[in-house]
């Protein structure tokens, strides 16, 4: 594990949430959240807390159908990417998504993994997994500027 | 009267031409259609580039099956929204561009909400189609959604999903059982050796009266059933989780149809969108329908996926009530309450 890296150990979706949104409070704008995990470990639940601090009052639902949820209404965009369906890096550039990614804004994204070459660039990396019982382990891992690729 | 529809929301390139808004002269989607093997491979999905090599010749493969020529068009519908914004707009700007260079009026329409009118095209003249009001049922990979139509072009949402679209479960769920794409239909079909009892799924109803739906509650079950055997899973028990995975989604689906019905007064429920193509669902609704003394129209399956015929449905109706969109329309990828 990494020098910068944090771990934490949820027991409910609720906790999963909470700790989404304290991990959304210490984001500016420009910054990048890349969540790796399989099926049903939380990453949505991760958003939806985020979105308690950076979209107060929003409904998060998965972007499965468009890649993207765009969520305006706080201080800073919000952008909720899902890139589930994507099978390859060629693919994010063909679906516009780069603009998002590196835009105005805090950006979320679901299923980083898929995307060759995009978590180096990521100031923040979180990975899910299974920890039995319906627990989870989440590894958070803060990167500086200078970490960055 | 003659529309032409184009649809470019999603992963498909479709076209239509539909006379009066209510015959099918043509429905050609890409993926679905033998015009991808002509025009070399599968169109991979959202590249927006693709619908720029599809849209083309699937908008001329619509017109050559209905027989007709694009003078023979009377106005033209594309998908606005919802969806991802780069297919959006090569239909979109296709469209435009055909509108203005041949003097065609266009309609702009919200790809989920034309979904059910696919309930008005018809085989034959005494075909029977919904009156208004009526309630939809919208499920698909995207969308899972209650709708009150009280016109064409008037609706208002009553719920919809607050995480997972049903279609989305059941494509995510098919993964964890190492089953195949689209997992809709591969479900579908072994389900139906499996026991729907086998295997515990609570049903997410949030409460007695909610129209809106929760999905993920019900994928995260199917994982821990899934991580509950220690070595690989038997035939058996990948049966019995897709029947009683795909019990618990159509229970709650059926017992929200039915209660929107009786929010609303109404006694015609129509379903669209591609989980509408399940079988169990379709079985089940029907059963539903005729206890709560309902009228249930399910259109036929090619008309329940991704098509552009339901697209000119709705243009045709907007185009009737003098609603012509002007050449600066717009994609619109998030459509408020969709």
């Amino acid at each position: 594990m990494n020098a910068n890296a944090a771990q934490y150990s949820s027991d409910s979706v609720a906790h999963t949430e909470r700790i989404g949104e304290e991990l959304a409070r210490g984001l500016k704008s420009g910054e990048c959240v890349c969540l790796i995990g399989e099926l049903g470990a939380g990453k949505t639940s991760f958003v939806r807390g985020m979105a308690r601090t950076l979209a107060p009052g929003t409904k998060v639902k998965s972007p499965s159908f468009t890649l993207l949820n765009v969520y305006e209404d706080g201080s800073i965009p919000f952008y909720h990417i899902d890139l589930y369906r994507l099978a390859g890096a060629v693919e994010l550039e063909a679906a516009g998504l780069e603009d998002y990614i590196y835009g105005k804004g805090v950006c979320v994204i679901e299923w980083a993994d898929r995307a060759a070459g995009l978590i180096p660039s990521c100031s923040v990396v979180v990975r899910f997994s299974h920890a039995g019982q319906g627990r989870r382990l989440l590894i958070v891992e803060r990167r500086g500027a200078d970490e960055r690729v | 009267m003659l529309t032409l529809g184009i649809e470019t929301s999603c992963d498909d390139t479709a076209a239509s031409v539909v006379r009066d808004g209510s015959y099918a002269l043509s429905s050609v989607v890409s993926s679905q259609d033998d015009i991808h093997s002509k025009y070399g491979g599968i169109v991979p999905e959202l590249a927006s580039r693709r619908h720029i090599e599809m849209i083309i010749p699937v908008v001329d493969e619509a017109l050559i099956r209905a027989g007709v020529a694009l003078s023979d068009i009377d106005g033209l519908a594309v998908t606005e929204g919802p969806g991802l914004v780069g297919s959006i707009l090569v239909g979109l700007n296709f469209a435009k561009s055909v509108a203005y260079a041949a003097k065609k009026p266009l309609a702009g329409v919200n790809h989920i909400a034309a979904h059910p009118l696919a309930a008005f095209l018809k085989e034959t003249p005494e075909a029977d189609v919904p009156d208004f009001p009526f309630v939809a049922l919208i499920a698909s990979g995207g969308h899972t959604t209650l709708v009150r139509y009280d016109g064409f072009a008037d609706y208002a949402i009553l719920g919809s999903t607050l995480d997972d679209a049903a279609g989305e479960a059941f494509d995510k769920v098919a993964k964890l059982l190492g089953l195949g794409f689209p997992g809709g239909a591969i479900i579908d079909g072994l389900a139906k050796a499996g026991d729907p009892r086998a295997f515990d799924f609570t049903r997410p109803y949030m409460g007695k009266t909610s129209l809106d739906f929760s999905f993920s509650g019900i994928k995260t079950a199917a994982l821990e059933h899934v991580r509950a055997f220690k070595e690989e899973l038997t035939p058996d028990a990948v049966s019995g989780i897709a029947a009683s995975f795909q019990e618990a989604v159509v229970d709650v689906l059926v017992v929200k149809a039915i209660r929107a019905l009786e929010r609303t007064g109404s006694n015609r429920l129509v379903v669209a969108g591609g989980v509408a193509c399940n079988s169990r669902l379709r079985l089940r609704l029907q059963e539903a329908a005729t206890e709560a003394d309902a009228r249930l129209f399910m259109p036929a399956p090619r008309y329940c996926s991704d098509n552009a015929a339901m697209i000119a449905v709705m243009g045709f109706n907007q185009l009737q009530k003098g609603a012509s969109a002007s050449l600066d329309l717009n994609a619109r990828p998030t459509w408020e309450g969709f």
